[in-house]
């Protein structure tokens, strides 16, 4: 339990996602079974652990200490789990008796009532380290929320065995904890485990961005070309009754889509573009990428979602036909295949992604130039025999992303780095204007801490210490006057409509692009341009 | 027997003051007479007349404010009494850096203990806290809150060194107060049997150099500077820095550096995330919880004065454990070496 609570202290605290996978690698190595599969479980949120209300916890150290000290000390602190961890005092002998290990933890909790539940974590907080008392404290109140996200850890544990991810997102679904059988796997004492999940994820293809040299191998005869819908890549599958809906890593999101689930009266297994509709009065639209986050994330759906934004999936290619695995066939044959299956498909839930007809490479130019839709994010160019391979080849499939929405905007506040950027003011927030043209005032839409290069970053390192007029901790803010201050030209990907923000927008992926000391602040954009662009994205067709 | 300990000695704005014996104790103001703990800059301020402290505080006054920083200078020897106008002074060990001494001051029978900052834990950089029993104990409360508990600072050092070897591709940039904590760092590193060169911040070397000359091995040390070494140097060393020089440009020359922070703040989950620290060191120069409450069971004075830090917590457990306390509420004590 003490090499877990110490895993999860440096991983909170580690910026880098590298570092990240060193720490999670060295531990999987230097832990026993089942401990570290409990581990990866509890950090990627799949450990069921017995709940323990705060309320218990409270009372048990009301039992022990002074309610004033506990007070001052709580009040210091700021988080109960981590105050009565640090409060909590223990007589050596008792710690020396025994140090429960995570898997002790488990299975205990596992045949516990409530109330035994309660009494186990305080014999196991007598017999812990402060650290691993945190650690114990989260875990049972069911508060661990670490950040690794289920690629990084199937990551790590690739980076372990030494083998691709995609073997990994594989077996992922088949998988429960702790995992011995894929750990025996990956330190090459056991076979690979066979998924024994009936519907498991097939790992997907991906395409690569088309960039100069490549733009002569490009023609009609050898490729299709394809629209890059701005969804939620997803993979369908139905087998034998049993119906999943994977991200492209392998995640299960089934339940948030039911309303895909309850059509999926097929056998085989699709790829396609998971979108969301809108019911307005004009009829059906396909919403914008804002409509779909109002979708995601969500472990239920409410019906008036389901009524308000209806999912559908647009459909790129067929994996399995029946019980056909077609993944072989060239990717014309898979499409030709694809059309006659959508056929059998309800069509408010499932449509083809229409190929897009051209004869030239300037042809291509223009239609990426004008696309005819809001959500689409460029082309997708594959080759007519590709065959379905996992993970990103270079040359089957490419992606051409269209040019990103520019705005200039004002440099407002910067926020110090981590790591390697942990001396430099790296992270930039930036505003535009807004209020009457004689009185503007600055409105942040955005914060960016990328896309300049290391000697971009000194500059700006440098003006933000030349022009700070405030610091609050890690922040400064900096001179941002209509003659004086510093225009940032913004790259972004999209828009969308937030209530966090105060100015109402949020954007998508943006990065900076060019610094623009030439041009005086006042010259850099309104908000009304971003809202303006908001309204063309959301009506759509 | 004095009736009111006040007598012997008083907070004022300047500091402890006695008024028996016309002395400060760790002015924050320049006084005609002051007697000196320790060496850290909040305790040890430049401009008094005369100054009485431990030789070794006074060669570190001396490093610190460059010769000149005292009218007249007397040495304090460890354990021998002195007579300052009719009050009997005397130097202790306190444990807490090189030099640091409690100052125990006598008349008629009342004696008051003036710990200055103290801690119990064995340091291998200077001499132990020796406990002298007395009426009235000053006690400091940096760390006065049940929630810090230092863990065994052997254990932290390990943690630095697992970490090395851990990212050897990267430097470990650790942040340590210039007077006590470097130093100690350094010599517990080659306790644990590291032996490689430690880099140190420029801000170190005259002190670095001052223990070694006090017969405290530190090993080999370099200066921290590119024209020492190329920047691929410092990958998988151990650089040791004034926590301030980690916002400077001068931390640009490390190889994605660990950024760690060797303090007892470090126990609090918050203050390392705040700071941006990647490795917390538990590593503190001041007594935690229970080793100030220990101290008060083990002195058993009849009162108990508390200063600089959180003084309420510590009055609080006094009155639970029947020891009159009193909060002193002095002021200009932002501790350096915590
Ligand atoms: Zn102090
Ligand atoms: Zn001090």
């Amino acid at each position: 339990m003490e090499e877990f609570a110490e895993l999860l202290d440096r991983l909170v605290l580690t910026p880098a996602r590298n570092g990240k996978l060193t720490l999670l690698v060295d531990y999987f190595r230097d832990t026993p079974d089942p401990d570290r599969g409990l581990a990866l479980a509890a950090l990627t949120g799949d450990l069921d652990i017995a709940n323990v209300k705060p309320a218990m916890i409270r009372a048990l150290i009301a039992e022990r200490m002074d309610e004033q000290l506990f007070a001052y000390s709580y009040d210091y602190v700021g988080d109960l789990a981590e105050t009565i961890s640090l409060v909590w005092s223990t007589d050596e002998p008792v710690r020396a008796n025994a140090v429960p290990t995570l898997g002790d933890i488990v299975t205990s909790l596992a045949l516990a009532s409530r109330s035994d539940a309660v009494r186990l974590v305080e014999k196991w907080l007598d017999q812990l380290d402060a650290s691993a008392r945190y650690a114990l404290l989260k875990l049972v109140t069911g508060g661990l929320r670490i950040g690794v996200s289920a690629r990084l850890a199937k990551q790590a544990l690739a980076q372990f065995g030494d083998v691709d991810v995609t073997e990994i997102e594989e077996l992922w679904h088949g998988l429960k904890p702790p995992y011995e059988a894929l750990f025996a796997w990956l330190e090459s004492k056991a076979d690979k485990p066979q998924s024994l999940a009936t519907a498991p994820f097939r790992p997907v293809m991906l395409s690569t961005p088309l960039e100069e040299p490549d733009y002569t191998k490009i023609s009609a005869e050898a490729y299709v070309a394809e629209w890059k819908w701005d969804g939620i890549r997803v993979q369908l599958t139905a087998e034998g009754g049993r119906r999943r809906i994977y991200s492209r890593t392998g995640d299960d999101i089934s339940q948030a889509f039911p309303d895909i689930v309850d059509f999926m009266n097929f056998e085989g297994t699709l790829d396609g573009e998971l979108l969301v509709a809108r019911n307005t009065d004009a009829g059906v639209e396909i919403g914008a990428f804002g409509d779909l986050q109002q979708r995601l994330n969500r472990k239920t759906v409410s019906a008036r979602q389901l009524e308000s934004h209806p999912a559908f999936v647009r459909l790129y290619d067929l994996l399995l036909d029946g019980s056909d695995d077609v993944r072989g066939l060239p990717f014309v044959e898979r499409r030709a295949r694809l059309e006659s299956f959508v056929k059998q498909l309800e069509p408010t839930r499932f449509d083809l992604s229409p190929l897009v007809p051209y004869d030239s490479f300037d042809d291509l130019v223009e239609l990426r130039k004008n696309p005819p839709h809001p959500i689409i994010e460029g082309l997708m160019l594959k080759q007519r025999s590709s065959t379905y391979v996992p993970g990103r080849p270079k040359g089957p499939w490419f992606k051409w992303k269209r040019d990103p929405f520019i705005i200039d905007a004002v440099l407002v506040y910067a926020q110090r780095g981590h790591g390697k950027r942990s001396s430099y003011y790296s992270d930039y927030t930036f505003a535009v204007w807004t209020g009457p043209e004689t009185e503007p005032h600055l409105v942040p839409v955005g914060k960016a801490y990328f896309g300049f290069t290391d000697d971009e970053l000194k500059q700006l390192d440098a003006f933000v210490r030349n022009n700070t007029t405030e610091r609050f901790g890690p922040v400064r803010s900096v001179r941002a006057e209509p003659e004086h201050g510093l225009v940032l030209e913004v790259a972004f990907e999209g828009l969308n409509r937030s209530k966090r923000h105060k100015s109402g927008v949020a954007m998508r992926f943006p990065r900076i692009s060019r610094l623009r000391w030439d041009k005086p602040p006042i010259e850099a954009d309104r908000l009304e341009t971003l809202e303006a662009l908001l309204r063309d994205s959301e009506t759509a067709d | 027997m004095l009736k009111r300990p006040e007598a012997l000695l008083c907070s004022t704005p300047a500091g402890l003051y006695s008024p028996a014996g016309d002395f400060h104790i760790d002015p924050v103001r320049a006084v005609d007479r002051a007697l000196i703990t320790h060496g850290h800059s909040d305790h040890a301020r430049s401009g008094h007349r005369k100054v009485m402290a431990t030789q070794q505080t006074l060669d570190i006054m001396g490093l610190r404010y460059a010769g000149n920083f005292a009218g007249e200078t007397q040495a304090a020897d460890l354990g021998k009494a002195t007579e300052i106008n009719g009050v009997t002074v005397s130097f202790y060990p306190a444990g807490h850096v090189l030099g640091s001494a409690q100052i125990v001051v006598e008349k008629d029978g009342m004696r008051i203990v003036a710990s200055g900052d103290y801690k119990r834990r064995a340091d291998p950089t200077c001499t132990g806290f020796e406990p002298v029993s007395c009426d009235v104990f000053i006690t400091e409360a940096t760390f006065a809150l049940p929630v810090f508990r230092h863990p065994d600072s052997r254990d932290e050092i390990a943690k630095l060194l697992k970490s090395v070897e851990q990212f050897p591709e990267r430097s470990h940039l650790v942040g340590a107060y210039a007077l006590g904590k470097a130093q100690r760092v350094i010599r517990m590193l080659r306790d644990a049997g590291y032996d490689r060169t430690i880099y140190i911040h420029g801000a170190l070397e005259k002190l670095c150099h001052y223990y070694k000359s006090q017969g405290i091995d530190l090993g080999p040390l370099s200066p921290a500077t590119t024209e020492t070494g190329s920047v691929q140097d410092f990958a998988g060393a151990v650089v040791i820095a004034p926590p301030s020089a980690f916002l400077d440009r001068w931390a640009r020359r490390f190889p994605d550096p660990v950024s760690c922070f060797a303090s007892g703040w470090m126990r609090i989950r918050q203050r390392a995330r705040q700071q941006g620290i990647e490795l917390p060191l538990i590593l503190s120069d001041h007594c935690d919880w229970d080793e100030l409450t220990g101290t008060i069971t083990e002195l058993g004075p009849s009162q108990v004065w508390v200063t600089h830090g959180r003084e309420e917590a510590l009055v609080r457990w006094c009155e639970l454990n029947d020891y009159a306390a009193r909060p002193l509420h002095l002021v200009g004590y932002e501790d350096e070496g915590d």
